[in-house]
């Protein structure tokens, strides 16, 4: 087009120093791309910095504890003892516990707003989801302590306990405070996340899947599971992928409900104790050089098993959009 | 890409929020008439113990009204937290509950003084709806529970204690701070004191590996638990229980009797221990018939000298005010306030105060 040969006379002496640079054939591009590259480059530059203080940080943790910090369970500020795999335990297992009730009732949310309720509905039913993001982790935490916990003392522990206490997993003392009631305190919290991005996701599914599929005879039910999941699968498990991040990075509200103990217990009314919380919760008072840097550590080991937990569902976006269209789910 | 990007966004912003952390600038100077002799506008900035906050922020609005010369902005972030932003010398004055360890006082650029500015006491709070009377501990049944060797409420041992008392066949819930805490270091500290198992197997410290409970955050998440889950039990300042209207245990003191934390019997605590000249000293398990065991002096940390004169004289006007007419809003706020004869000590160093050569409190 015309655009390339006009050049103007502001560039024409320095296109020489452009060609030389990049592609770009006038300065406006030649600006914009590498404002966006540094801006781009910022963020990865803020990431490497937070990892290598966090890095440089523990260092003395690292050399005095080695391996043995991920394995070991003791962790005594008084004899300058740490061991994170508590931790480690409860972060990761709160998460996953939030994801398994969260991804349900999300994907109900979503499907229900983008493809089933009348439209009058979506609106309201949409903000009020949307608003429970907006709900200060400490409120979350409040509530945890004021009703949910009292709740699960006097009438989900007692039941599940009497129906399903043959399994490990409920069994034990009946505190209504442990990693169930931070698994739901969790689920709350990333609902929102999850419903709003999926409900997105499923609203980008283009109509003529499906038209077809109901022109073809389905139910709303099969058009769903046949046309719609399928198509969205990636995005859905993205959603997913956003709402495990909020979960493993939560601090407050689950500090205030999941009991704070630093125990492997395979009771889900047991407590447990997230990384998170050990570092919002000591890092204050903490003195000690020894001492900050293993709670530096934890903050490293979080960031490490954010990271993986994100490459991990990187690979699963990843094969899962790579699967052929349509089917099964 | 959504993740990836809101972790990073997050990163960055967490980044930015810490640079955030300045001192307020100083104020323009007030025409209002003014007490303190050089009116300059002076911004002091301070930062340490939650525990006597509510207390500091009290002086601070009054020390205002009559100097509005001076503002004075005090950060609750912990002990720990203010012991390291003084060594850094980032803020103007310190607040702890547990004193300096030796290896953090050499830490610091110059000498810092302990100032006993007021006293508190943590209490043991329960939840037993079917007593009605207040509950009595011996410290070897206290020591017992939170070792995890007493786990019912009617054990034998407690009853010992509590003949009038309907104690129920039911577990004990013990909650315990999980964030590292002052109040836990008192608390510790009474029980080490009265234990020496305890002593050598868990120790004295602002987190300690509790052999059994629950943790919960703050005064205010021991409170929560307290107040809704029956038959816990728990320790928290004296504020929060008596503001939540929880029961407080009697506790046996070391003279054998049974003493409820009243505010006399904080002051009596005060009034039994003898301040050593560097003016920091443990109040716990003291000698005396009316004296509650778990009190505890906080103390306000200040440079002996000053870097800069004016703020320097500034703050030793204020921590003079403080220790002087700011204790009389100590009983409302349920801190007992500094005896006499230890007032006394405090101010021969308050006026040891300087800048260089230059006297702070010359025309106090």
């Amino acid at each position: 087009m015309s655009v390339s040969h006009d050049v103007s006379p502001l560039i024409r002496p320095r296109s020489k120093i452009l060609t030389h640079f990049g592609r770009e054939l006038n300065w406006g591009d030649f600006v914009f791309r590498r404002t966006t590259a540094l801006l781009a480059g910022l963020l990865v530059a803020a990431l490497a910095a937070m990892a290598a203080a966090m890095l440089h940080g523990s260092a003395e943790s690292l050399s005095k504890f080695g391996l043995g910090f991920v394995t070991s369970q003791v962790w005594d500020p008084v004899r300058d003892v740490y061991g994170a795999l508590p931790f480690i335990y409860g972060t990761i297992a709160s998460s996953l516990l939030a994801l398994c009730f969260a991804v349900p009732i999300s994907l109900g949310v979503a499907i229900f707003l983008s493809e089933l309720a009348p439209a009058w509905l979506r609106g309201p039913v949409g903000f009020l989801v949307e608003l429970l993001a907006a709900v200060p982790s400490v409120v979350y935490g409040l509530w945890g302590i004021f009703a949910l916990a009292p709740w699960l003392r006097t009438t989900v522990e007692p039941f599940l306990g009497r129906t399903l206490g043959f399994l490990p997993l409920f069994q034990g003392q009946q505190r209504g405070f442990g990693m169930l009631a931070g698994g739901i305190i969790l689920a709350i919290m990333i609902t929102p996340t999850i419903s709003s991005v999926s409900r997105e996701v499923l609203r980008a599914v283009p109509s003529a899947l499906r038209e077809g599929a109901l022109g073809l005879g389905a139910t709303p039910w099969e058009a769903v599971r046949v046309a719609v999941l399928p198509y969205a699968r990636s995005g859905l498990v993205g959603a997913t992928i956003l709402g495990l991040g909020r979960a493993l990075g939560e601090t407050m509200a689950i500090t205030m409900v999941i009991g704070n103990r630093s125990e492997i217990s395979a009771s889900l009314f047991a407590p447990s104790y997230t990384m998170a919380s050990v570092i919002a919760n000591e890092f204050s008072e903490a003195t000690g050089s020894l001492y900050l840097s293993a709670l530096a550590e934890v903050g490293l080991l979080l960031f490490v098993v954010t990271v993986l937990l994100n490459i991990v569902a990187r690979l699963l976006v990843w094969r899962v959009s790579s699967l052929p269209g349509g089917g099964s789910l | 890409m959504f993740a990836r990007r809101s972790l990073l966004v997050g990163l960055l912003l967490t980044v930015v929020a810490c640079k955030g952390n300045q001192p307020a600038p100083a104020p323009a100077a007030s025409d209002a008439t003014s007490i303190v002799k050089k009116d300059e506008a002076v911004s002091l900035t301070g930062a340490g113990a939650t525990f006597p906050y509510p207390l500091y922020s009290k002086w601070i609005s009054e020390y205002n009204k009559l100097n509005p010369d001076v503002k004075i902005n005090y950060q609750s972030i912990g002990s720990g937290g203010g012991i390291r932003q003084i060594t850094a010398s980032t803020v103007d004055f310190g607040a702890t509950d547990a004193p300096m360890k030796e290896d953090e006082a050499k830490q610091a650029p110059g000498k810092l003084l302990h100032i006993p500015a007021t006293i508190g006491a943590v209490v043991v709070a329960y939840n037993l709806p079917e007593v009605s009377g207040t509950l009595k501990l011996t410290p070897e049944v206290l020591v017992d529970i939170y070792a995890g060797k007493i786990r019912k409420w009617n054990d034998p041992k407690l009853k010992a204690d509590n003949a009038d008392a309907k104690l129920p066949a039911k577990d004990i819930s013990v909650v315990y701070r999980t964030d590292g805490s002052g109040t836990t270091a008192v608390f510790t500290d009474y029980l080490a004191k009265v234990s020496p198992e305890w002593k050598e197997k868990v120790g004295v410290g602002k987190v300690v590996n509790w052999p059994t409970g629950l943790g919960a955050k703050g005064n205010e998440g021991v409170t929560g638990q307290l107040k809704t889950t029956p038959y816990t039990i728990g320790y928290i300042e004296r504020a929060y229980a008596s503001q939540n209207k929880l029961p407080m245990a009697e506790l046996k003191n070391k003279s054998g009797k049974f003493v409820a934390p009243s505010i006399e019997a904080m002051s009596a605590a005060a009034d039994a221990v003898e301040v050593p000249d560097q003016l920091f000293v443990s109040l716990s398990n003291a000698d005396g018939e009316a004296v509650y065991p778990i009190t505890s002096y906080s103390y306000l940390l200040v440079y002996e000298d000053a870097k800069d004169a004016v703020k320097g004289q500034a703050l030793a006007k204020y921590v003079w005010w403080g220790l002087h007419d700011g204790q009389k809003f100590s009983k409302d706020l349920d801190y007992a306030p500094i005896p006499a004869k230890v007032l006394v000590k405090v101010e021969a160093r308050l006026k040891e105060l300087r800048s260089g050569d230059k006297k702070l409190l010359s025309g106090a």
